[in-house]
């Protein structure tokens, strides 16, 4: 298929000269194909093949998964639930997936607390400093885990956390704080003055400004904020991998490479089917709030 | 009720009260404000930070915080003889050197590669094209999805016995034998780099598209009109006004490949015989796993001027061109 559109991409190419992308109605339908639909198409299929792959050898018995002879490799012919059936009842998985559903969401709620806070003070209180502090922040960002688990399994142990959820609980915000107060100081940034100021004059404290008048204005930014740090924490690695060492505590991507990889050849189908068990829910969440997740992702850049 | 209400507010009219003066002072409403995230970011970012520049410097093991020996685990010089010296600690440490070399090699691959398929499909999906939302919805799924989860899939399309690559190819005729993915130390170099820009390729994307909606399409149009092609219509309008998006989507992205840990653990661990080791990998498995905290964290310092130099290079060398074009430095 490439090696037939290579030499038309090089014929059109030079009749396309005139085109431009507000101008759509100027290309003809082939150079379309050639220069659009096709490139994206394989960028498509390569980005989507290891979910298909995934999916097939969670569904496919045995027998199929270690017969690439016989069989075709690309399509199941007897499709069994066997794998899914195995790791929801025969292995801890609901455990995992309860444990880091609790960590996920514990975490991503006193990140949202704290950041709204923060970013409510640095926006619109505006105490002495508040630009700093907000650089700061943004510094936080740039640090990333990989070069802080080792002193901070130390101050776990130290503080009497290590191997409870309640270390991921405190360490993950961390990683959120800083992306969301920056998203937020964004959002807050664009609702009126004027509103604040009337609440102001009608005797209205900060807190109570804060909680009626800037929250439900800024529930979009704040969906946003919370959908990525759920994402982001559900993602978390090294910290889990480092603070946890019983197999009850574990979250889904820990226990995925330590409790499932056993040597075993016939370990392929469940492996598959734990890791597409354990994207399904955020995928699902990702699902209802693309627009959210796309706005928080770019928000957070652009500022 | 009634009364204390009363009393309240002729008390705010006469002289406020120290509490009613403190909540309205600025400074010490910020403190309170900022007081949650402070104390998180204080107890578990900055004093890590330093507590580990701090532990890079002793001989701590799991459970012993170690006492302090100064350089020790970075660079020692024993001499037994006139010419007979060995250099011991990081600088001496081959497996080290191997890791910071593959760490600058995967680091560079991977982020030019996602720079450029990022930009293309970007590009791409910047035309008028039947289902975009759902197409946009579908390139960022690779993204969302754990790590690990989509490293795993990876380690099993990269398995040398049951490889769909090696089969496919081998059906195709172009292979005689199937590819050893993970276990020759180039391959599986490679390998990583592909799953690593399978993973970020859409991110680059996606929030390039949100800056390519942002090019107003009367410049295209103008330029068009002026007889320019479509590479000049890219170089000289596209790329320009895209720059500092491109400068803050570039910064993270090398910050986040260099530090990366969780794809390298899920496929390989570091082999074959350490060959695909990262900086943050091997200081995992000196500190947590060998248990000498100390030169673990020395390996993760080392890490850190690296990363200064990373992010001044993507955020400095992107933004000079902007002041050079004479817009303003918001």
């Amino acid at each position: 298929m490439t090696d037939a559109a290579r030499p038309s991409t090089a014929t059109t190419k030079s009749a396309a000269v005139d085109d431009a992308d507000g101008m759509d109605y100027l290309m003809t339908r082939r150079t379309r194909w050639v220069t659009i639909y096709i490139p994206l198409s394989i960028i498509v299929f390569i980005l989507l093949f290891p979910f298909y792959w995934m999916t097939l050898t969670a569904l496919k018995p045995n027998a199929e998964l270690l017969d690439m002879e016989t069989t075709n490799p690309l399509w199941v012919a007897t499709p069994t639930l066997s794998h899914i059936f195995h790791v929801i009842f025969e292995t801890d998985y609901p455990v995992w997936m309860w444990n880091t559903m609790m960590v996920s969401v514990v975490a991503t709620f006193i990140s949202l607390v704290a950041s709204v806070l923060a970013a409510y003070a640095i926006v619109r209180i505006r105490y002495k400093g508040s630009q700093w502090v907000g650089g700061l922040i943004f510094l936080a960002y740039l640090v990333p885990p990989s070069i802080l688990f080792i002193p901070l399994s130390f101050i776990v142990h130290a503080y009497g956390l290590f191997d409870t959820p309640m270390a991921l609980i405190l360490t993950y915000p961390t990683i959120l704080i800083p992306f969301s107060t920056w998203l937020l100081m964004g959002y807050f940034k664009t609702i009126p003055y004027e509103l604040e100021e009337c609440a102001l004059i009608d005797g209205a404290s900060r807190t109570q400004i804060l909680v009626k008048i800037v929250l439900p204005l800024a529930v979009p930014g704040l969906i946003s904020a919370g959908i990525f740090s759920f994402t982001l924490c559900w993602n978390e690695f090294i910290y889990a991998l480092t603070f946890i060492t019983t197999t009850s505590n574990k979250t889904v991507p820990v226990a995925m490479l330590s409790e499932f990889v056993d040597g075993d050849i016939y370990r392929w189908g469940s492996l598959m089917a734990g890791a597409l068990l354990g994207s399904l829910p955020v995928a699902i969440l990702y699902s209802f709030f693309v627009e959210h997740y796309v706005s928080s992702m770019t928000g957070a850049v652009k500022e | 009720m009634a009364d204390s209400t009363l009393r309240s507010r002729s008390a705010a009219i006469a002289m406020p009260d120290l509490w009613t003066r403190l909540g309205n002072n600025r400074n010490w409403l910020g403190f309170w404000f900022m007081l949650p995230a402070a104390a998180i970011l204080v107890l578990f970012l900055t004093y890590p930070l330093g507590l580990g520049i701090w532990l890079s410097m002793t001989d701590a093991t799991i459970g012993n915080s170690g006492k302090f020996i100064g350089i020790l685990n970075f660079y020692e010089r024993e001499c037994y003889g006139p010419d007979d010296c060995e250099n011991y600690g990081l600088f001496g440490d081959t497996v080290f050197w191997r890791s910071v070399w593959q760490t600058i090699f995967y680091t560079t691959v991977a982020s030019v590669a996602k720079f450029a398929g990022g930009l293309y499909l970007a590009l791409l999906l910047n035309n008028h094209i039947p289902f975009k939302a759902l197409l946009r919805a579908i390139v960022l799924l690779p993204f969302i999805v754990p790590t690990v989860l989509s490293a795993i899939a990876f380690w099993w399309i990269y398995d040398a016995q049951f490889s769909i690559i090696s089969w496919s190819l081998t059906k195709l005729g172009l292979i005689d034998q199937y590819i050893d993915f993970l276990g020759d130390p180039w391959n599986a170099r490679w390998s990583l780099v592909f799953a690593n820009i399978w993973r970020g390729v859409p991110f680059v994307a996606i929030t390039l598209l949100a800056g390519l909606q942002t090019v107003p399409p009367s410049l295209y149009e103008a330029a068009t009109l002026d007889g320019a092609s479509r590479w000049q219509m890219f170089r000289h309008v596209t790329y320009p006004l895209l720059t500092p998006i491109i400068a803050v989507v570039m910064t993270f992205s090398v910050l986040f490949t260099f530090t990366d840990f969780q794809l390298i653990w899920a496929i390989t661990r570091g082999g074959p015989a350490n060959a695909t080791h990262l900086m943050a990998t091997l200081s995992y498995q000196r500190a947590i796993l060998g248990g000498n905290m100390g030169e673990g964290a020395a390996i993760s310092t080392a890490m850190i001027p690296f990363l200064l130099a990373a992010i001044m290079f993507s955020w400095f060398g992107l933004q000079r061109r902007k002041w050079q074009q004479g817009e303003g430095d918001d």
